[in-house]
């Protein structure tokens, strides 16, 4: 038994739907780099800590 | 124009499509990234990459990279509300009919949806990313070419590549400033640069591109003041950059690579731009506009020369070399 093959439509919809989501991954990993590098460069201070030295 | 053939058309079910009911121009991923404009993309990308290298400050490289990519993003973003407000004019000319909206594979609407969205996402990661000075700087860049540009000028005046292409030359100036955090005069002679090389550039398209604005009703200077005047004003305003571009060589970041590049792309312009004035239009016809499509590619080349130049300036610095 055999499937009919996937329609073009088809096909055409799930490209725009990896593309979309694959966007969305390399988004949220370049959100989660670009973190890392804030909060590990030596001039971060945490809020709390600005606060506490502005009192 | 399909979408309403989709709707009212007979039900689909998974299981048998009825072949009319298929929208034959879905757009793909590919269609939606062409709203972006790549090739205007790719520019932006270069220029702004180079006005963030050749600044005297060292960025880390995952910062840099999204700087780079929050702008390119941000310029595309206005190349989306460009073809969303540009859709009546973009059908009628043969260089724009295939884009994403004439052709009704993308809704205006959806255009307007993705620009905007985009513009919002762009200068709020640039500014997080880097600092809100170059978010700021971007967001005004993106209300120039959308606002300023494409609604106000482009449609009332035949200066309207002159002024709007300030929106074009922003991208270094925008580089430059997510590096430093501050402005100084090197930004801005490439701002200057690009700003006096693409009246030329444009105006070389106008052209050979012939009755394109002409029908589209556009003011360009081929239409509003004709075209001899138009290959006067190419001599014109190549004369004046080549006079800016040389003497950016002796500023911060030029050096000897950049003074060599120039002069030879300089004299390489104006060459091109002296035929361009000495020819009348039967000239032209009689060899499909060779010069003056010859002219338009040199350009793209002498933009992107002198702006390699500068970069190689830059990265030179480190060894002892390049600059003064």
């Amino acid at each position: 038994m055999s499937f009919k093959p996937q329609h073009e439509l088809h096909q055409r919809r799930f490209g725009r739907n990896l593309g979309v989501g694959l966007s969305l991954g390399a988004f949220v990993l370049l959100v989660l780099a670009l973190t890392i590098v804030k909060v590990t460069s030596t001039d971060f201070k945490f809020p709390q800590i600005q606060t506490e030295e502005q009192n | 124009m399909m979408r309403s053939q989709k709707t009212n058309g007979p039900k689909m079910s998974d299981a048998s499509i009825h072949a009319s009911a298929i929208r034959e121009d879905d757009a793909s991923f590919g269609d939606y990234f062409a709203l972006l404009k790549p090739r205007v993309m790719s520019l932006v990308v270069f220029t702004a990459l180079v006005g963030l290298l050749a600044a005297p400050v060292s960025v880390h490289p995952v910062v840099g990279f999204c700087a780079i990519l929050f702008i390119a993003i941000g310029g595309g973003a206005s190349g989306a509300l460009n073809m969303w407000w540009d859709a009546d004019i973009d059908k009628v000319m043969k260089r724009t009919k295939g884009r994403p909206i004439p052709a009704g594979k993308i809704e205006a609407g959806e255009a307007l949806g993705l620009g905007l969205a985009l513009s919002g996402l762009s200068v709020i990661m640039l500014a997080l990313a880097s600092n809100i000075l170059a978010g700021a700087f971007l967001a005004f860049t993106i209300f120039f070419y959308v606002v300023v540009y494409t609604m106000w000028l482009k449609r009332a005046t035949p200066q309207n590549i002159v002024i709007g292409g300030a929106a074009g030359a922003f991208p270094p100036v925008i580089g430059w400033i997510a590096a430093t955090g501050s402005m100084s005069v090197e930004p801005w002679l490439m701002f200057a640069l690009t700003f006096m090389w693409t009246p030329p550039h444009f105006w070389a398209l106008a052209l050979f591109m012939r009755n394109d604005y002409d029908d589209a009703g556009v003011p360009m200077l081929t239409v509003t003041h004709g075209r001899r005047t138009t290959r006067v004003h190419i001599l014109i305003y190549t004369v004046l950059l080549a006079l800016l571009a040389v003497g950016t060589a002796f500023s911060n970041i030029g050096g000897p690579v950049y003074l060599a590049v120039s002069l030879v792309m300089n004299a390489l312009f104006l060459h091109g731009a002296w035929r361009i004035l000495r020819r009348d239009e039967a000239d032209s016809e009689g060899d499909n506009f060779k010069a003056e499509r010859r002219f338009f590619k040199l350009s793209l080349l002498y933009l992107f020369l002198h702006f390699g130049a500068i970069l190689a300036e830059a990265l030179l610095k480190p060894f002892g070399l390049g600059g003064w």
